[in-house]
């Protein structure tokens, strides 16, 4: 472990401008991917616009697989609710959207100009997305984080489905035909009044904002886990009792991280619903399923795992499409083995608990190698062993 | 190294997939053969809709080639299956147009799929007609959107005109889809129609798609003792509905509209479907010259399968494409546009196809009745 | 009071269904711990091999000819849930309880694919195997010969599954590996024989359910496990998941619930299109007061 030393001024300075020209160059790249997926392309040379759509999917689903990973990774709490939180985070954000930011996106863009009027308003509804899919976390999780294993994963799953039938029900949002614009309060169909609220609801996000969402999601998941906070959620998932004794507020941190990642689904609702327009066909609990996947696939408890899980998931079903005539059809069906073959034969997942820097350097000194929770150190191999450990004693223990 | 070459191999996959050649998405006409995308349901829940759209598109195509082509070029279509799923749609329809670079489509059936797909389209400026979405928004998508079929508010007024002075019903309950925008905007029309003409509604009812158990809703309508009941759903649920009115003892028929129309609606409902009445577009059985011999050639073409409304829609939104190209010379998107949105008196297998400013086409309406695992030809209500 | 006997028969019957798959959920969990996500694809399976028996042997209306189909698919269903036992969960059996899980999500996905691709997604009209005809029972309620035939198996299988459970020498080993799995087998128990012997008993009993739905309502397509399947699994839970009578309280509870919603909900302000979330509060209402569910632990065997 390593030990945290006072820093002078200059470091601390150093440090500090180091970071600043980091994140300058973060956002000076997604600014140029974002200008190479738009239709104008950067320089003349783009991305194909059939597959600007699948990158930004895969953006999404890296923002949902690395918040998922934190309560179901690290804390080691079994939630399938995930996609309800994203659900609540699209339709609060659009609703807003639809009827409340209009007049402010008009006299803002008197000012400042009708793009950065825009973002502000985005950015806004994405916080509102983002806090009204923490509160429904916080709903959620207080009476049923005093479950395990099953029972939890189960009563999640059974929220995130009550969260979108009941939304199925909601006029105000297009029920079950899906959330287009504003919906007239006397027919219940979407409305030609345009003083009701916006007709259609914008398309706001593009590839710069989820990018941008997306690396603000892995600096803080990773800054969580390697916090103090991350500590004790990882203590959680090896041994609750043992963490309680030792005198970690489990009930808290167990909220706590469910809420923060409740938030982030909310994130990536409000992306996908200013994009795609939300349906509630798109939050199933299949879709669920679809991001647990993502996470073992890529390899619990690592960071870098859920985000290779969330682009193979993404693109693996669309590599299929380009098989030929006969096989095509089958193409789902070869997925779903795939998926079947990598449980069979690594199970731990692509990279375990590895992060990627690790796994790489692994394959330099063999035997053993710094693996990392999260990216500075801890045992990974001993982690491993830990789980078919722990599943051979509950065979036992029957 | 083994883990370091994976790694290579696995972002060079990626980049190179991402290096491909720029999309067209321009308006002007490249020339050669003429690309157009149809897709729709041909694997999903309403397969049977994607499936006719598909036959009769390909037929109409077919016979375009078969006699020169448009000006001496070629068609060509390329189908695309959506499984009947919105969020497919719209994925479908952006790989029809940038990666396909069609210059026109054709399609969907259902009309919330047909929404979902349309933004895509009239923001590339590439023409798209639906051959029988009839829900009223889909052609306010943009000016590119267009339909060759009547639309919900005319459907839903004739079956409320046939229940109320034909069928003389006083009472009508109503159970509906509550997924479908098509069975919403017709249970709306039909409201306001029957109540209009004098008529009562007693209560209405909603199921999801994919239910299978309606005896709960079918129970509380019973007690009401309705005239007659309509069900503007899709035939995968009304064969299901049909069968357990007739379990429960419910003898008053039910009505519907063309999402009824497919030959598996017989496989589901049976013999509890007789005494049901249907709007819909054309009937196969309507004497008129033109509609047999397309009957005819359809039937060849396809070993004896009767096409139905949505492959005879098929047909007519591929001709009218056609007749448009013909007219624009070419498929520069502007000007193809304004040839479809000028279509006159185009003589179709469903009628006369003429549209108007809201790029809808008005047409009469047939009513059928359903006997013996047929539909049999009703009445004619003009718009 | 007619209407209200009318709805109870009403719910009774989809409830009966339910039991009948959540007795599959219910006896795998008991034994493996693994919630068995490709169980309402099993419900699927069932169906489809049930159409093709019939649709190949060109069988029309009599009871002889609806017995064949039951058990034939129930055969079938049997052998796919045997498989799918010995080629994806036997493998992964030794790791984390997740794998399982996953790879029971992978073939639940593997299923309904397959036979998306194989067979196209639209629904079949099933055979009618009966000469459906309604008793009046007093006023309006009546009930249909579909209904009966659904009350009448679905007993009969329950009891015939009481019998093996407790009465056969296969029964008092699949109580012992659901007891404990080691020990099990340091008794002689050839615990691989008799996972796979839970199975196929539990995908039968979905074929059944899946016949027995298709002569109510005749349709039948390669989803139609997910909603049905899901609501099957809830039903195990609330039951008490690993508790057989439970399972059967939980299914029937939740088919009345269901459609008292759908029949009597606008009444006090609820939709009939909630039905498909009254499962689910039911769920997490008996989760938070009994998490073991209502019959979890006055009820010791666990099959």
């Amino acid at each position: 472990m390593r030990v945290p030393r006072k820093l002078g001024f200059t470091e601390n300075m150093i440090s500090f401008v180091k970071r600043f020209l980091i994140a300058l160059i973060i956002i000076a790249v997604l600014y140029a991917l974002n200008l190479a997926m738009s239709k104008t392309g950067l320089f003349g040379f783009g991305v194909p616009l059939y597959q600007v759509d699948l990158w930004k999917m895969a953006g999404i689903n890296i923002i949902l697989a690395v918040s998922l990973n934190l309560i179901n990774g690290f804390t080691g709490q079994f939630s399938i609710g995930h996609i309800g939180f994203m659900a609540v985070g699209a339709y609060s954000s659009t609703f807003m959207t639809v009827y409340y930011t209009q007049g402010l996106e008009q006299w803002l863009a008197g000012m400042v100009g009708a793009s950065v009027a825009a973002a502000i308003v985005f950015a806004l509804v994405i916080i509102i997305g983002a806090l009204a899919a923490a509160l429904a976390g916080l709903i959620v999780g207080i009476p049923t984080l005093r479950l395990r294993g099953d029972y939890l994963a189960i009563a999640t799953l059974g929220f995130a489905e009550i969260i979108r039938i009941v939304i199925t029900n909601m006029n105000k949002v297009g029920g079950a035909t899906g959330f287009r614009g504003c919906v007239d309060p006397i027919t219940n169909i979407t409305c030609s009044d345009p003083s009701l609220g916006r007709l259609t609801i914008p398309a706001y996000t593009n590839f710069f904002w989820i990018g941008f969402l997306a690396v603000i999601t892995i600096v803080v998941i990773y800054n969580i886990v390697n916090s103090d906070m991350g500590r004790a959620l990882i203590s959680i998932r090896e041994d609750e009792l043992a963490a309680q004794a030792m005198g970690v507020n489990t009930t808290r941190y167990k909220v706590t991280s469910f809420v923060i990642s409740s938030a982030f689904a909310g994130v990536a609702g409000a992306l996908y619903g200013h994009w795609r327009l939300p349906h509630p066909n798109d939050f199933t609990f299949v879709r669920s399923f679809e991001i647990i996947i993502m996470i073992v696939l890529g390899g619990m408890g690592s960071i870098t795992g859920a985000v290779l899980g969330a682009l193979v998931i993404t693109f693996v079903p669309e590599v299929l499409r380009m098989l030929p005539g006969g096989v095509y059809n089958y193409r789902l069906v070869i997925y779903a083995l795939m998926l079947i073959i990598i449980m069979i034969t690594r199970p731990q997942g692509i990279l375990g608990n590895y992060e990627i820097a690790s796994w790489l350097k692994r394959a330099r000194k063999r035997p053993e190698g710094g693996g990392a929770i999260g990216g500075s150190t801890g045992a990974p191999i001993a982690e491993q062993s830990d789980s078919t450990k722990k599943s051979a004693k509950e065979l036992e223990n029957r | 190294m083994k883990r370091i070459l994976i790694a290579l191999t696995l972002i060079t996959a990626v980049f190179a997939s991402a290096t491909c050649t720029r999309r067209g998405g321009n308006c002007a006409d490249p020339g050669g053969t003429i690309k157009i995308g149809v897709y729709g349901d041909l694997t999903g829940q309403t397969s049977s809709f994607g499936q006719s759209t598909k036959n009769g598109s390909q037929m109409a195509a077919d016979e375009i080639n078969a006699a020169g082509g448009i000006n001496g070029r070629q068609v060509q279509l390329i189908h695309e299956d959506d499984q009947g799923e919105p969020g497919k749609a719209a994925t479908v329809v952006t790989k029809l147009i940038n990666q396909d670079q069609v210059r026109a489509l054709i399609g969907e059936v259902a009309s919330s799929n047909s929404l979902a797909a349309a933004p895509h389209a009239q923001e590339a400026k590439v023409p798209m007609i639906s051959p029988s979405s009839t829900n009223p928004k889909v052609t306010q998508v943009g000016d590119y959107i267009f339909r060759v079929c009547f639309i919900d508010p005319f459907q839903g007024e004739v079956m409320a005109k046939f229940a109320a002075n034909s069928l003389k019903a006083k009472k009508a309950a109503i159970l509906f889809d509550s997924n479908s925008d098509y069975s919403k905007g017709l249970v709306q029309f039909f409201k306001a129609a029957f109540t209009k003409l004098g008529g009562e509604i007693v209560t209405e009812k909603a199921y999801a798609q994919r239910d299978r158990d309606f005896t709960g809703q079918l129970t509380a309508i019973r007690d009401l003792k309705p005239d007659v009941i309509y069900v503007p759903g899709y035939y995968q649920e009304v064969g299901v509905i049909a069968k357990q009115t007739k379990q429960l003892g419910i003898t008053a028929p039910l009505l519907g509209g063309d999402g009824w129309d497919s030959p598996q609606l017989w496989d589901l409902g049976g013999d509890s479907l007789n005494g049901s009445f249907i709007s819909n577009h054309y009937s196969v059985d309507d004497p008129t010259p033109v509609i047999q011999d397309f009957v005819k050639r359809f039937k060849a073409k396809y070993n004896g399968t009767a096409p139905d409304a949505l492959a005879a829609l098929g047909y007519d939104a591929m001709m009218v494409l056609a007749d448009s190209i013909k007219r624009a010379n070419g498929t520069e998107c502007a000007a193809l546009r304004n040839a479809i949105a000028t279509t006159r008196d185009f003589k179709g297998i469903t009628g006369i196809i003429s549209l108007n400013e809201e790029r809808n086409a008005v047409k009469s309406a047939v009513v059928l009745e359903l006997r013996n695992k047929q539909f049999v030809y009703k009445e004619t209500i003009a718009p | 009071m007619d209407t209200f006997v009318q709805q109870l028969i009403n719910g009774l019957n989809i409830g009966a269904i339910y039991a009948l798959i959540a007795l599959g959920y219910t006896m795998v969990y008991g034994i493996l711990r693994l919630i068995n996500f490709a169980h309402g694809d099993i419900y699927m399976v069932g169906a489809f091999a049930g159409y093709f028996i019939a649709l190949k042997l060109g069988l029309g209306p009599s009871w002889g000819g609806l017995l064949f189909v039951l058990i034939g698919s129930m055969v079938v269903a049997a052998l796919v849930g045997m498989a799918m036992e010995r080629l994806a969960y036997r493998p992964v059996r030794k790791y984390a309880r997740m794998t399982s899980l996953i790879t029971a999500i992978g073939v639940s996905l593997l299923l309904e694919n397959l036979f998306v691709a194989l067979f196209g997604g639209q629904g079949r009209g099933f055979p009618q195997l009966i000469n459906d005809t309604n008793f009046a029972l007093f006023g309006n309620a009546a009930i249909s010969k579909s209904q009966i035939l659904i009350f009448a198996v679905s007993i009969a299988l329950m009891v015939i599954l009481q019998w093996i459970i407790f009465k056969t020498k296969v029964g008092t080993a699949m109580r012992a590996v659901s007891f404990n799995l080691n020990s099990a087998k340091l008794m002689g128990i050839n615990t691989d024989a008799i996972i796979m012997f839970t199975f196929a008993l539990g995908s039968a009993l979905a074929a059944a359910g899946g016949v027995l739905t298709a002569q109510y309502s005749p349709t039948i397509d390669p989803l139609m496990g997910i909603t049905t399947g899901l609501k099957a699994f809830v039903a195990a839970v609330l039951g008490g998941i690993g508790n057989i009578p439970g399972a059967v309280l939980g299914g029937l509870l939740i088919g009345v619930a269901e459609t008292m919603v759908v029949g009597y909900g606008s009444n006090i302000g609820i939709q009939s299109t909630y039905r498909d979330a009254v499962a689910f509060a039911i769920l997490i209402l008996v989760l938070l007061i009994r998490p073991s569910g209502i019959l979890g632990t006055t009820v010791q065997e666990k099959v």
